[in-house]
């Protein structure tokens, strides 16, 4: 369990950060400062009480630090170099209560540096939940399994990056807001993925990323009310999230959607998650997001598989496929029109995805014919479905899910 | 994603094959391996890496059927041309990059100072599962 200080601390984490570049411009230098000032309100607070300010009361000590380092660095430049005439009091301007109140935006500004498209993915992941969600390097690098320095390194990589690249503390023109929000959006939605698909984990001292990675969405969303895939990308998290603690059994096995205990969804979780994507649905500007927070939706929505309303679910994939080139989406939408028009015909759907070279190869086709095979009654088909969908995967429970699929029809055909 | 990288030495002329190199061929296969390892790490992609021990001191252990003690034998088979040097386990975004890292490796200096192109095995770590769609 996280304590409230803890929860305050990332609450204010990108505000604190925000003041501070601004103050000094120097956003690596100020990220490692408020880094610092954390770890001291974390010991700090938790011994003395929270005080009247934190906001102000973390800005004066990362300020602190800043400028501790502005000295020592320009003590060592003096040092080294006779030419050097910048001083301390040019270099640290700005007083500390000139504050207007720029802290909401800030979270924003923040994002969109840290998942500036000219960062690699895996950079932009560690820098966000570092800089913007307040999380230290080493809880980072526990929550995707490796060391420490190796997550520091990508970290420190990604703030030299952004230093060269002049990516700036600031709002992207309106030409490129679009790109530079879905880049913000992707970040987010890998994070949820690394936590969700981590949930049913080897090891509950994992942090959970996924509800990070919930709670940034809901601060972006918060920012921008009027974005609609900001939105469905909130919608989407929630309304995944809401069936986490049904989709795996004690011993992490995969339990599928239509073999859940449904009474344990979180319906808290679901009608939030509804709401959000139904008011998004009606500005008209239909996204990806949305349109598979709609899919979760239906299924968050029925009481049973057979209730499902898989005619609706159906229709959501064919526009999802019009809006993207992925043969993952003609995989779900041949599930779905299973449902409808009955294994055949899915299995026809299919049917030219062999000769596309990012599918042929891949678990997800093998198992989803398995999947139809077996509906069908040919179990001997299934079994070798399920036999090259489980030696292609590198889920060691979906794996396990997989050889007990064909097992189980082995039995049954004898 | 992570890959384990995996090195296999030939058995060849004695224990590492390596028995014929001079002093400055293996102290340069050696630098090269830091200076992998040192790039692995400046690149974020660093988890974890091992050599092993020369074959000489491998040994293979099996459960004894009447009480499960270990029953010690040498190996690796003898009749094997081939054995585990090393490996490393890296963590990148896509195979490609996996890919990339292990020809670098790959390149390992020999004799004459010259390339190996070490056969390198590259094999996916099995990891939680993916989302369902």
């Amino acid at each position: 369990m996280r304590t409230a200080t803890e929860h305050l601390l990332r609450e204010l984490a990108p505000q604190v950060l925000g003041a501070v570049v601004r103050r000094y411009g120097d956003f690596s230098a100020a990220e490692d400062a408020v880094q610092e000032a954390l770890l001291v309100a974390s010991t700090s607070w938790a011994r003395d009480g929270v005080p009247d300010n934190p906001r102000a009361w973390l800005i004066q000590v990362a300020a602190r630090r800043v400028t501790d380092q502005l000295r020592s660095e320009i003590a060592r430049r003096r040092r080294e170099t006779t030419h050097f005439d910048e001083t301390l009091d040019e270099q640290v301007v700005p007083a500390l209560d000139s504050e207007h109140e720029p802290e909401k935006e800030d979270t924003l500004l923040l994002l969109f540096m840290c998942c500036h498209p000219a960062l690699t993915r895996s950079s932009s992941i560690a820098l966000t939940l570092r800089a913007v969600a307040g999380l230290t390097t080493a809880e980072i690098a526990r929550a995707f399994l490796v060391p420490e320095a190796t997550m520091a390194q990508r970290i420190s990589r990604a703030k030299q990056l952004i230093k060269k690249s002049e990516v700036g503390f600031r709002m992207p023109t309106a030409a490129e807001r679009d790109e530079r929000l879905a880049a913000v959006l992707h970040v987010l939605y890998l994070i949820f993925n690394e936590g969700y698909a981590a949930s049913s984990g080897e090891s509950l001292s994992r942090l959970d990323l996924s509800s990070e990675a919930i709670r940034l969405a809901r601060a972006v969303h918060r920012l921008l009310p009027r974005d609609p895939e900001a939105a469905g990308l909130l919608a989407l998290m929630l309304l995944t999230d809401a069936r986490r603690d049904a989709r795996s059994g004690p011993d992490g096995e995969l339990i599928p959607l239509d073999e859940q205990d449904r009474g344990r969804w979180n319906h808290q979780a679901i009608d939030e998650g509804v709401a959000l994507v139904s008011a998004a649905l009606t500005r008209g500007e239909v996204g990806a997001y949305q349109l598979q927070a709609a899919i979760a939706a239906c299924h968050d929505e029925a009481t049973s598989t057979e209730s499902t309303d898989w005619p609706q679910i159906l229709a959501l994939y064919a526009l999802l496929e019009r809006l993207s080139d992925n043969p993952m989406l003609t995989l779900n939408r041949a599930v779905a029109l299973a449902m409808v028009d009955g294994p055949r015909a899915a299995l026809e759907l299919l049917e030219p995805l062999g000769a596309d070279p990012r599918l042929a190869e891949h678990h997800r086709l093998a198992a989803v014919r398995g999947h139809l095979y077996e509906k069908c009654g040919d179990y001997a088909a299934a079994r070798a479905q399920y036999h090259f969908a489980a030696e292609r995967t590198a889920s060691t429970p979906e794996r396990n899910y997989l050889m007990l699929k064909a097992a189980r029809l082995r039995q049954l055909a004898h | 994603m992570k890959f384990m990288l995996m090195t296999n030495a030939p058995r060849g002329d004695g224990d590492w094959g390596v028995k014929s190199w001079t002093t400055d061929e293996l102290k340069a296969h050696v630098g090269f391996m830091k200076v992998f390892i040192g790039d692995l790490k400046n690149e974020g992609a660093f988890v974890a890496a091992e050599g092993l021990a020369p074959p000489a001191q491998a040994r293979i252990v099996r459960a004894g059927k009447k009480d499960g003690s270990p029953e010690v034998a040498d190996g690796p088979f003898a009749e094997a041309k081939e054995f585990l040097a090393g490996y490393w386990i890296i963590d990148v975004e896509t195979p490609a990059q996996a890919y990339a890292l292990a020809a670098r490796a790959s390149l390992a200096p020999g004799p004459g100072g010259k390339p190996l192109y070490l056969p390198i095995e590259v094999r996916e770590v099995m990891s939680a599962p993916p989302v369902e769609p």
